[in-house]
């Protein structure tokens, strides 16, 4: 390819920015130019509720300062694009303006779901998603809202509510599902983020479904109706049921569509230079065991948006994604997970261990297979190594070398309360195994330190 | 807010207006008596002639009884200058302690009404407001509001406030005159101490201490279910009380030299001058003692702790500016530039002072031992240049007065030597870093926001790669306010210390690394 072909990037959420980075760092010919409607500026969309909240300012959430797109010959273009003309490589914006491209990624995220509640386009409903949704929150909420409904319990959802009680909007939590995220997390995981939920005095409705949004006069929402026909006053609904991809400007083209744009394990889609990575791709075949079609993580989109961006320069090489990692955060409660913990498992299949604190906040699973070789853990109310897990799962540890080797795992601030020797203990008489759980240091002994 | 809490800033604020205007409060009445008194002996003739006219008259503010009395002494030693006469100039600043012993005031006849109206109130409004702070919310850190603050994102409290403590400060290094009454309110508890009456450091010492103490209790609400946070709290505040404050006190009761046995030199800048050196070599074994202990700190602790511990070990636990950073200017540890320029300057600053220091402290040392012959006047000057530009106006009035405009840490970023002396040993050789949690950052930016040395810790986070920076003070707090559990502070094995991880632990189909 001629070294000065223009590369352009739709979208520049943690995907399309990976993307760009890493082209430049891998050539410093190619003309790189990243498009977004949403923000000159690269920002980091999990931290908009902290700017809600006044943790931080907007501009806090740039994790580049604004010199070091022009530094890097990285050209940021403002805009929203209307049309791709695949054919002549052309894309058009909603202005007029055009540009044209040599390749194209298009990297440009989810748009909250709505499923087709009656009322759900009233004003003061709305999700959680971009500069825009945050800045309509911050006005819609500003005055003469007292409650609120949350519809839908994920990590949206929850971080919606924290920020409503900011402002000391009371907030009811309607959840579809018997447990909270309980398709995500299993059921006592799941329970403590429930007890966790209720301690901060937010109204948790578990098996409740939404029915009707209701407005007034003027347009504007002034309650709920569950399907249980009970009636809620709000004047403020949040609607946080998931994501999907944001790909209605695609439509009725010549671009492969199912829920997402269609890409193969090279984030090729159906047309030449045309590629996609992040929230808003979709897998035709699940990239790995495990992974779904769709990934929409930060962790994801950071992992597809280096790989394209070799493919874009080197030798192309299939996504393969190693084990899987996440994290959140529960209100006050950190959670993390590596590898394979599903809501649910055959007892035949998985060999379980978990152990919980007395105070039912802070949390350790293990799940293992049939030869009691770890599959992968979930960490709640304390901090565990991603490194150590990384390399015990893809290596297949067994759980007793896991749990021997658990204090090199911690990742807690010094002087916290050895959680891991009490791990060890609990699951040393569960099920036995050649180790000693760790003692307590001496500055542990000094300072008291207990569970 | 709560009731008491409320009733706590009625309290503070009250306290506050009560301090502001103690000074104000009173007349001045100079004596034949005083002059001779506060005068040294070679004064005592001409300070009287110089000073009778004011005798038997009584000056209603401090304002007019200060510029008579500087007036009078300017007028002589100016005629004195005139005429050559340098050796009979008065050299020594007589101002605060006649207008001290002048001073006629409810605050001199009943110092404790008045402590306790003032300081007494500011404390105890301090703790009704800070104690009952996040009663009945589960344990956890909440920077709630803190950008949409009037006080703590620059808006007219801040300023307010800033320009509050500057003044307090220029008042209190270069006008400690116009202050005499708040140093009657403490005499009392200075004689219960030293057995001397206040000055205007005792009355300082005695309100840092306070501030570090309530606004410790501050921190243990704030960061309560964060041990790291709160250990490294109370050792500030013991090391402040005892230190930096009681011990001192009680050396002078025991008619042993003044001295803070915490206080390291380049920061304790005065440390070799010839008065201390003097002091303790003429004070037996204990001045022998505090000698060599105050130069086994600089060439022996320093270095070994901070190999150790990292700098943390003094700047988060121990010293008495990074105490007042940690406790009073917690507040405002946002506040701190991150941008590359900011570090530029920074690293340009802190520098240029450890040279200035240790220059001037070679030069005085030279000179001590060439009996002064060795540029002696230039050793002088070169004192009472540091002691002005740096000690006073930087390390007191930008270091704490500017905590609402730039961060609670501008002295110890830009302009403490000590920290310069313990970031090189800990950039250059140590066990201390901070370690990532391989690709779980999320770029949220909490803990660059909160780094009150403007460290953007971010940017190594998000790249998975360990902080190791000379300027990190160990606070802890970019730890604290991670939500997805991604950094830690560690002292480790030095091989590794600075990794080479990928940047993306996961990402079986390339690894790239930083």
């Amino acid at each position: 390819m001629s070294q000065t072909r223009h590369i352009v990037i739709i979208g520049n959420g943690i995907s399309g920015i990976t993307c760009a980075r890493h082209l430049r760092k891998l050539d410093s010919d190619v003309k790189i130019t990243v498009i977004s409607g949403e923000s000159k500026y690269f920002f980091s969309r999990t931290a908009l509720m902290y700017v809600y909240m006044g943790h931080m300012k907007f501009e806090h959430t740039q994790p580049y300062e604004n010199w070091f797109w022009e530094k890097n010959r990285i050209d940021l273009k403002e805009g929203w694009v209307k049309q791709i003309d695949f054919n002549s490589k052309v894309l058009l914006f909603t202005n007029g303006d055009s540009i044209s491209f040599d390749q194209l990624v298009i990297a440009t995220g989810s748009k909250p779901n709505k499923f087709g509640w009656p009322g759900q386009d009233l004003a003061n409903v709305q999700g959680l998603y971009s500069k825009q949704d945050l800045e309509l929150m911050e006005k819609t909420t500003e005055s003469g809202v007292s409650h609120a409904v949350i519809v839908g319990g994920g990590l949206i959802g929850i971080e919606m509510a924290e920020m409503l009680s900011y402002k000391k909007i009371s907030v009811t939590f309607l959840v579809r599902e018997a447990g909270f995220w309980n398709n995500v997390l299993p059921k006592e995981e799941s329970e403590l983020v429930g007890r966790h939920i209720k301690e901060h005095h937010f109204d948790l409705r578990l098996n409740a479904e939404l029915d009707e949004i209701i407005g007034d006069q003027n347009g504007k929402v002034k309650g709920v109706k569950t399907k249980d026909g009970e009636l809620i006053d709000c004047q403020f609904v949040g609607l946080t049921a998931g994501v999907s991809p944001n790909i209605d400007f695609l439509k009725n083209s010549d671009l492969d569509l199912k829920r997402g744009v269609l890409v193969d394990q090279y984030f090729r889609t159906n047309l030449p230079d045309v590629f996609a990575i992040g929230d808003c791709a979709e897998f035709r075949e699940v990239p790995g065991k495990d992974r779904k079609n769709i990934e929409q993580v930060w962790y994801t989109g950071r992992m597809h948006g280096e790989t394209l961006a070799h493919n874009l320069i080197k030798k192309p090489v299939q996504y393969n994604p190693g084990v899987w990692f996440n994290s959140a955060k529960f209100l006050d409660i950190e959670y993390q997970t590596y590898g394979t913990v599903p809501a649910d498992w055959e007892k035949d299949n998985a060999i379980n261990f978990y152990w919980e604190h007395s105070s039912g906040k802070v949390a350790f699973r293990m799940l293992m297979d049939q030869e009691k070789k770890i599959l992968g853990v979930n960490n709640f109310g304390f901090r565990l190594k991603h490194e150590f897990f990384d390399k015990a799962i893809s290596q297949g540890w067994t759980g007793e070398k896991v749990i021997a080797h658990l204090s090199k795992a911690n990742f807690d601030p010094e002087f916290y309360a050895p959680y891991i020797s009490e791990i060890q203990k609990v699951y040393k008489d569960q099920f036995g195994g050649e180790f000693t759980p760790s003692k307590k240091s001496f500055i542990q002994k000094l300072l008291g330190a207990r569970l | 807010m709560k009731l008491i809490q409320k009733l706590g800033l009625v309290l503070f604020l009250g306290g506050l207006l009560a301090f502001t205007i103690i000074p104000f409060l009173g007349n001045y009445q100079l004596s034949e008596e005083i002059v001779l008194s506060q005068s040294k002996e070679i004064h005592q003739e001409s300070m009287n002639e110089i000073l009778s006219p004011l005798y038997g008259k009584t000056y209603q503010t401090n304002f007019t009884f200060i510029s008579e009395v500087n007036g009078k002494i300017d007028d002589y030693n100016q005629e004195r200058k005139d005429n050559q006469q340098w050796d009979q100039v008065i050299w020594d600043d007589y101002t605060f302690p006649l207008t001290k012993a002048s001073v006629q005031s409810p605050v001199k006849s009943q110092p404790l009404l008045f402590l306790f109206l003032s300081i007494g109130l500011v404390v105890l409004g301090g703790l009704l407001y800070n104690i009952p702070k996040h009663q009945g919310e589960p344990e956890g850190i909440k920077n709630n509001g803190i950008f949409h603050s009037k006080m703590k994102n620059r808006g007219w409290l801040g300023m307010i406030t800033g320009t509050y403590l500057i003044l307090f400060y220029i008042i209190l290094y270069w006008f400690p005159a116009y202050m005499v009454n708040a140093v009657w309110m403490v005499n009392p508890l200075s004689l219960l101490l030293s057995g001397n009456p206040a000055s205007q450091w005792f009355l300082y010492g005695f309100i840092y201490t306070l501030a570090i103490l309530v606004m410790g209790i501050r921190m243990f609400r704030k960061y309560r279910g964060n041990k790291y946070q709160q250990l490294r709290t109370a050792s500030v505040m013991f090391f402040q009380t005892a230190f930096a404050f009681l011990i001192p006190e009680i050396l002078v009761l025991l008619n042993q030299p003044y001295y803070d046995f915490k206080n390291i030199w380049p920061l304790d800048y005065d440390f070799f001058y010839d008065y201390q050196i003097s002091t303790f070599l003429s004070s037996g074994g204990v001045g022998m003692f505090m000698l060599i202990w105050g130069i086994l700190l600089i060439i022996i602790a320093v270095p070994l702790f901070t190999y150790f511990y990292g700098k943390r070990w003094y700047c988060s636990w121990v010293c008495g500016c990074g105490g007042l950073a940690e406790t009073v200017g917690d507040p405002y540890r946002q506040l701190s530039d991150k941008s590359l320029k900011a570090w530029n300057i920074e690293r340009y600053l802190i520098h240029g002072v450890l040279v200035l220091a240790v220059v001037m402290t070679l030069i005085t040392i030279a000179n001590y031992f060439s009996s002064f012959s060795f540029l002696g006047n230039v050793t002088n000057q070169l004192h009472s240049f540091y002691g002005f530009a740096i000690g006073s106006a930087f390390a007191g009035v930008v270091g704490t007065g500017f905590y609402p405009f730039m961060g609670n840490r501008v002295w110890c970023r830009f302009g403490c030597p000590l920290a310069a002396y313990l970031g090189m040993v800990q950039r250059f050789k140590s066990r201390f870093r901070i370690t990532t949690n391989g690709g779980q950052c999320i770029s949220c930016g909490n803990c660059s926001t909160y780094c009150e040395m403007g460290i953007d810790v971010r940017w190594y986070a998000q790249r998975g790669q360990n902080i190791v920076r000379s300027s990190c003070v160990g606070c802890g707090v970019c730890s604290a306010v991670c939500p997805r559990g991604v950094l830690k502070l560690e002292n480790g094995p030095e091989e590794g210390r600075i990794n080479e991880n990928p940047i993306l632990i996961g990402n079986d189909s390339i690894k790239v690394n930083a």
